[in-house]
């Protein structure tokens, strides 16, 4: 096989460990987002990873690149780092030159944009996901080589590879907030039970007309609480 | 000329005592000796008019086209000097491509609009450039559907994007005009060059702001209006250039295309037969 491009290992889900320099934090992850009947729910585990070594137990990967604008970073904990800085410093931008906020399709371009150009430098795979008034909730993936795909739901990360049957088993359009919340909290609680590399808590933003709103559910008791609280 | 002899005239942006730039109001003398442009903002769609006085018998007819396509959905009618209308053009194309390149989505008339309006006041102010000699109008459709990410692939729930708010539809028909000094504003109806005065008197009569004209109406009065503005220079003989933009349900399914040639034809046929009957109504009124 060729060394030089993408980190995928030889199934072409599994990343390749020995791409990533030594001691390079790596965010061996579940993350997803999901549409629901008021709008998009993102969701993350909070481990990061140096190898074997939990460099972070609490990690937040739900990063904010705009004001109901959102993203869950999987990869390089360094690349999906400064790529989402970037983002958001575009979108920063275009809200006060263009006298309007950007939509989530134009976050999804300039994200693409960037993954894609430089490929063969970033280790990152993102999902993007936002709301708002005139396309309502919507969710993109960007995997490994910088493509492009609207989604109902996403997931991502390493995670992700134990759950795609519990997600299919699970997944319905136009849920209500609580079932969707209910339906990522799920996923991830047997993503984090399966993948040795996602751990520690559960992390959720919900995006809607209302705006941003952040859940937290600790593994002390059980996923249960403590619950919301203001982005 | 107050200007002439006091030196304030001889470079460009230099200001006169009392806060005039010279240069850029010779520019304008530039564009109002030019062919009449008019651009009307209709309820579905924009037209683009341009009279082309025809400068030599040896022209080919219906050759050497001035409505120049931006994007797909856009277009620029100009007044003035030829080449530096193309050069606007040329900018504005490039403006458009940069903003696919990174949104991948077409970049709204509103943003054209501005990013020309920068670039055209950026040569109000060095010695080393002259500004533009042209009055451009930019026309566009912006697409009121939600537009996919160019390249994108999938799609999203079977049943639609959740949390929609109705009412907060955008898109529509857009005109501007941008003058030699960069100003630009947003018009219901836009008339340009030399028969401009006349033009902007007819337009105002249409009531465009009340949105009850069709783009098939807009049409026909476009070549009405600039056969009446070319009553003053009637001498002079000049051919009828037009396009336009519906939406995506209208005639050109949201694209900038020249008006069909039986269109055209119609509306000057429509145009000639209006100023004939004018001019029959004098007649009428000397016999009284």
């Amino acid at each position: 096989m060729q060394p030089t491009t993408g980190m995928l290992g030889e199934d072409g889900i599994h990343v390749d460990m020995d791409h990533l320099k030594k001691g390079e934090v790596n965010l061996g992850t579940s993350i997803m987002a999901i549409n629901f009947k008021d709008g998009v729910i993102l969701g993350a585990d909070s481990r990061t990873t140096t190898g074997a070594y939990i460099a972070n137990r609490v990690t937040d990967k739900l990063t904010q690149v705009h004001d109901t604008i959102w993203c869950c970073r999987s990869g390089s904990a360094a690349d999906t780092q400064a790529v989402a800085d970037i983002v958001h410093y575009y979108l920063g931008m275009y809200g006060i030159t263009n006298d309007e906020p950007p939509t989530t399709q134009t976050a999804a371009a300039i994200f693409q944009d960037l993954c894609y150009d430089n490929k063969d430098q970033l280790s990152a795979g993102i999902i993007i996901a936002g709301y708002d008034h005139r396309h309502g909730g919507q969710v993109y993936s960007i995997p490994l080589g910088g493509s492009l795909h609207k989604q109902p739901y996403a997931i991502g990360g390493s995670g992700s590879t134990y759950i795609y049957g519990y997600c299919d088993a699970n997944w319905r359009e136009g849920m209500t907030e609580q079932e969707g919340i209910n339906f990522v909290k799920g996923a991830l609680q047997e993503a984090i039970k399966w993948d040795g590399s996602s751990g520690g808590v559960i992390r959720m933003v919900v995006l809607t007309a209302k705006g941003a709103i952040r859940h937290l559910y600790l593994p002390d008791n059980g996923y249960t609480g403590p619950g919301t609280y203001q982005a | 000329m107050t200007s002439i002899g006091t030196g304030y005239d001889l470079s460009n942006s230099v200001f006169s005592p009392d806060g005039r730039n010279f240069q850029v109001e010779y520019a304008v003398k530039a564009v109002e000796n030019g062919g009449t442009a008019i651009g009307i903002r209709c309820k579905d769609g924009v037209v683009l008019a341009l009279e082309k006085l025809v400068v030599s018998k040896l022209l080919k007819h219906g050759a050497n086209k001035r409505i120049a396509t931006v994007d797909r959905n856009a277009g620029i009618v100009s007044s003035g000097l030829t080449p530096d209308g193309r050069h606007f053009v040329s900018r504005a194309r490039d403006e458009a491509a940069q903003w696919r390149k990174l949104y991948k989505a077409p970049i709204p008339t509103s943003s054209l609009a501005n990013r020309m309006g920068s670039y055209v006041q950026a040569y109000t102010l060095y010695s080393s450039v002259r500004p533009f000699g042209v009055t451009a109008i930019i026309g566009g459709w912006d697409a009121e559907d939600e537009l996919p990410v160019d390249g994108m692939v999938g799609s999203g729930p079977s049943v639609g994007s959740g949390g929609k708010q109705e009412g907060s539809k955008k898109g529509g028909p857009s005109l501007y005009m941008i003058e030699p000094s960069g100003l630009y504003w947003g018009y219901y109806g836009a008339a340009t060059g030399k028969g401009r005065q006349s033009a902007k008197s007819e337009l105002e009569k249409l009531d465009l702001a009340a949105g009850n004209l069709t783009l098939e109406e807009g049409v026909k009065e476009a070549a009405r209006i600039l056969y009446f503005a070319h009553e003053d220079s009637k001498d002079k003989e000049f051919e009828l250039e037009m396009t336009w933009i519906s939406s995506k349900d209208g005639p050109t399914k949201g694209r900038h295309e020249e008006v069909p040639k039986e269109l055209r034809e119609e509306a000057e046929r429509l145009a000639k037969k209006a100023l004939e009957g004018d001019e029959d109504d004098e007649d009428t009124k000397m016999e009284e």
